[in-house]
């Protein structure tokens, strides 16, 4: 600390009273307290997690009476959490949690992430202009089926996936026209869109495919090994080997937070979200950037959707997303309407799913329950019991012009 | 998100025509419940789906044909009460998808009335059934009314407290209750996942399958045509039915359908009057979530007793989210669910299983039904829509003068 400069260190201070830091100190000692139970540390007392949960809860309690409401209440669900989990993982056999919590686990989440990112991030533009997306599941199914289907005519993945977001935008050109021309009720045209996709990818799957599998020999988006990363401890195995659509997608993270919080369209697509008469005053068309977010939402939810067929199992079934395009709206509603928000939380949910398909181990009845977590976390979260979420303030109004 | 405009409030005026024109007396039509709109949309829905057929080469007038002819409506042709025949046995089928739409449409529509958009019928149906199963299961000591009076009640509660989550939390907290019922079907379907799952509280004898066990006979609803081992419809149809008196009589005989349907209007209004917006979006909530339970629990007493309900059937349900077709086609009244019941209910069975055609494929014309399920909520929700393009008919009239678009 003899280094720091004086106004250097001063930062330093007020940033660690800052009571937020403690709460955040907080959620992270949840964490530690399941993660010591587990693999690679393996601590085999109960004690471990017991105490540094204790601590976690602890800090929470001190963040909630210094004001944070929602990142102390955090913290101290964190805390909580910690302690059951690790006390849980202490009572199971080493062999047991050796073979759940790998390294593997790791690529997993991110594998279950990268549809719910390019969902939540597709939905969060749609809606910062002012649209409900509701249609993310129907966008996401449009791009998995379009995109293996011009994977197979085509030859090429990437054409496929190309193929596979104009699907996609093509059903966001219609809930475009339908919510912001003709003014409907934007959350029954989005349903209207989901079951108007599972039937029209269904129809044609049938009618082109027979229902049966599309050949083996799809050209699938590739993964990217990197050699060095590769061959290392514990990142090898998590991060050595992701597909490209994966990388895309941590990629999109950054760019997208940039796009909607530091750049002038940006600022505009926020204004027609929040205040569209007042955007509409100062020269912004109003209709326009809403078409053009609505657009690009359909071809990012068609990317994940495409991830699913093109990239991870190089086929198509019928209702393939399952769900998807609604846990990706949970994420995006649960990271309160922000990139790097939705990411946490699709990395959220999708741990909670990697984990659900590798808890059978333990109980197969109960790690269906796994399933709903995303579902319950929302719900919670949007009940405003750990701090409220506030969507943008024009979401789901259209917008008529005088 | 803002509120969402029921359907049942007439759409702005686009523009003050004399009382003769053709939009004048169509907005007048819309008023009056509007039968124009849910037959133009229909005729839409169904020219559209009758294109894809006929691009994707299959004669669409033979495969519409075929799928009456799967829904039973030959029936009429030579009546008969065997259940033997093709078309009887058809038409029993068609009546009991109709009698589960019916509830699952009123409950979309009572939450609407509300100004409420109730996408939960899904979760509240799954949880109706879940319970109903556990009671038919279960409390096998019970005499055959007492079971099944106590099975479908039990569900329609379990159905009303789902629901009534949604209402709460919309009261209290001001969650949207479109974001809350979407999370509650999916908590819903992995809690019925879980149920009859392997391993489950409520997995059947057969250990190796993820299904539920078979009803006690004393908790089977009895049926009143044909009977649920070959095929029939029970006396949940005219349960159904009931629902369609009591939906009509409690908004519009009733302080609390008068309440629900003040909030629907205008909460501010509404409670400007004297009503507790908060106690009627719980009180809508729980009503329309009691329609859907009882779906569910008929369901699962009815035809479903005799083969369990299985973690797969959970994943496959979807005659919840058909519900919200049959109450925008329906306009949310009574007389109109009823009828998109029927309409939905003869859809759903002859394009699927009541399907026998040397032309076209089930998996096909299932998908043909969404397809058109989508469609109908599409230009419903867009009513405007129709009257833009009488709107549009009107200005390409010779003769009359332009006027500029609303």
């Amino acid at each position: 600390m003899t280094t720091l400069t004086p106004s250097a260190e001063r930062m330093w201070r007020s940033r660690l009273a800052d009571v937020r830091t403690l709460g955040y100190v907080g959620i992270g000692l949840g964490v530690l307290a399941f993660w010591l139970a587990i693999p690679p540390f393996t601590i085999r007392s109960p004690l471990a997690p017991i105490l540094v949960g204790l601590l976690a809860a602890l800090a929470g309690v001190w963040t909630v009476s210094s004001g944070a409401r929602r990142l102390g209440w955090g913290a101290i669900a964190a805390g909580v959490l910690g302690i059951a989990l690790g006390v849980l993982a202490t009572y199971s056999s080493t062999g047991h949690l050796d073979q759940v919590f790998t390294a593997a686990l790791i690529a997993q989440m991110l594998a279950f992430a990268t549809p719910l990112t390019f969902g939540a991030l597709g939905g969060m533009f749609s809606e910062r202009s002012g649209v409900v997306n509701i249609a993310l599941e129907g966008m996401m199914l449009m791009g998995a089926f379009f995109g293996i289907y011009g994977a197979d005519k085509t030859g090429s993945w990437f054409l496929g996936v190309v193929i596979g977001a104009l699907a996609g935008m093509l059903l966001a050109l219609v809930h475009a026209f339908f919510s912001i021309t003709l003014r409907a009720d934007q959350i029954v045209c989005g349903m209207a869109l989901n079951f108007l996709a599972l039937g029209i990818t269904g129809y044609f799957f049938f009618q082109l495919y027979h229902g049966a599998n599309i050949g083996t020999n799809i050209s699938t988006v590739p993964n990217v090994s990197i050699p060095w990363v590769r061959d290392q401890r514990f990142i090898g195995p998590a991060l050595g080997d992701l597909n490209l659509l994966t990388w895309v997608a941590l990629a999109l993270v950054p760019i997208s937070y940039m796009v909607v919080f530091k750049t002038a369209i940006g600022l505009r697509i926020r204004a027609c979200g929040e205040h569209p008469r007042a955007a509409d005053t100062v020269g912004i068309d109003v209709y326009a950037v809403r078409y053009a977010s609505v657009l690009v939402s359909g071809a990012l939810a068609a990317l994940g959707g495409a991830f699913l067929s093109v990239a991870l199992i190089g086929r198509f079934n019928e209702n393939m997303t399952a769900g998807r395009g609604f846990i990706a709206l949970a994420a995006l509603i649960f990271g309160n309407w922000r990139p790097f928000g939705a990411f946490g939380a699709a990395c959220l949910f999708g741990f909670s799913t990697a984990l659900a398909y590798q808890l059978p181990a333990y109980s197969s009845s109960a790690a269906v329950l796994f399933l709903a977590l995303p579902y319950v976390l929302t719900l919670v979260a949007v009940a405003g019991v750990i701090g409220r979420t506030t969507p943008p303030a024009a979401d789901g109004r259209p917008y008529k012009k005088q | 998100m803002t509120e969402p405009v029921a359907p049942g409030t007439p759409p702005e005026p686009l523009e003050a025509a004399p009382p003769e024109t053709v939009a004048a007396r169509f907005e007048a039509l819309q008023r009056a419940g509007g039968l124009l709109v849910p037959v133009v949309t229909l005729l839409m829905a169904f020219l559209i789906a009758g294109l894809i057929l006929w691009a994707t080469g299959y004669d669409p007038i033979t495969v519409f044909w075929d799928i009456g002819k799967g829904a039973g409506l030959n029936w009429f042709g030579h009546l008969t009460t065997d259940t033997g025949q093709a078309s009887a046995y058809n038409f029993t089928q068609t009546l009991l998808g109709t009698t589960t739409l019916i509830l699952t449409g009123l409950a979309v529509a009572f939450a609407f009335r509300c100004g409420l958009f109730n996408i939960g019928g899904q979760g509240q149906y799954l949880v109706g059934l879940i319970v109903a199963n556990w009671v038919g299961v279960s409390m096998v000591h019970l005499t055959r009314p007492a079971h099944v009076l106590i099975g479908v009640l039990l569900a329609t509660l379990a159905g009303a407290a789902w629901a009534g989550i949604a209402g709460f939390l919309k009261a209290t907290t001001g969650a949207h209750e479109v974001v809350t019922t979407i999370m509650l079907n999916w908590i819903a379907v992995y809690l019925g996942a879980w149920a009859f799952g392997q391993g489950g509280p409520l997995q059947g004898p057969a250990k190796s399958s993820p299904i539920s066990a078979t009803i006690a006979p004393s908790g089977t609803i009895p049926y009143f045509w044909g009977d649920p081992t070959t095929g029939g419809v029970h006396i949940g149809f005219f349960v159904a039915i009931g629902a369609l008196v009591v939906f009509w009589a409690m908004l519009n005989r009733t302080t609390l359908g008068y309440e629900v349907r003040a909030v629907g209007f205008n909460p501010e209004a509404a409670a400007y009057g004297g009503i507790s917006v908060r106690k009627n979006y719980i009180r809508a909530m729980a009503i329309s979530g009691a329609f859907a339970g009882l779906a569910g629990g008929m369901d699962m007493l009815g035809p479903f007793a005799p083969i369990g309900f299985g973690s797969l059937d959970v994943y496959a349900s979807s005659i919840g989210f058909l519900g919200i077709a049959v109450a925008l086609l329906g306009r949310n009244t009574a007389v109109g669910v009823g009828l998109a019941g029927l309409l939905f209910g003869g859809l759903l069975f002859g394009t699927g299983h009541g399907l026998s055609s040397n032309v076209i494929q089930p998996q096909l014309t299932g998908n043909l039904t969404l397809i058109i399920q989508g469609l109908v909520v599409l230009f419903v929700g867009a009513d405007i829509l129709i009257l833009y393009l009488w709107n549009a008919r009107r200005k390409l009239r010779p003769g009359r003068k332009a006027e500029p678009a609303a």
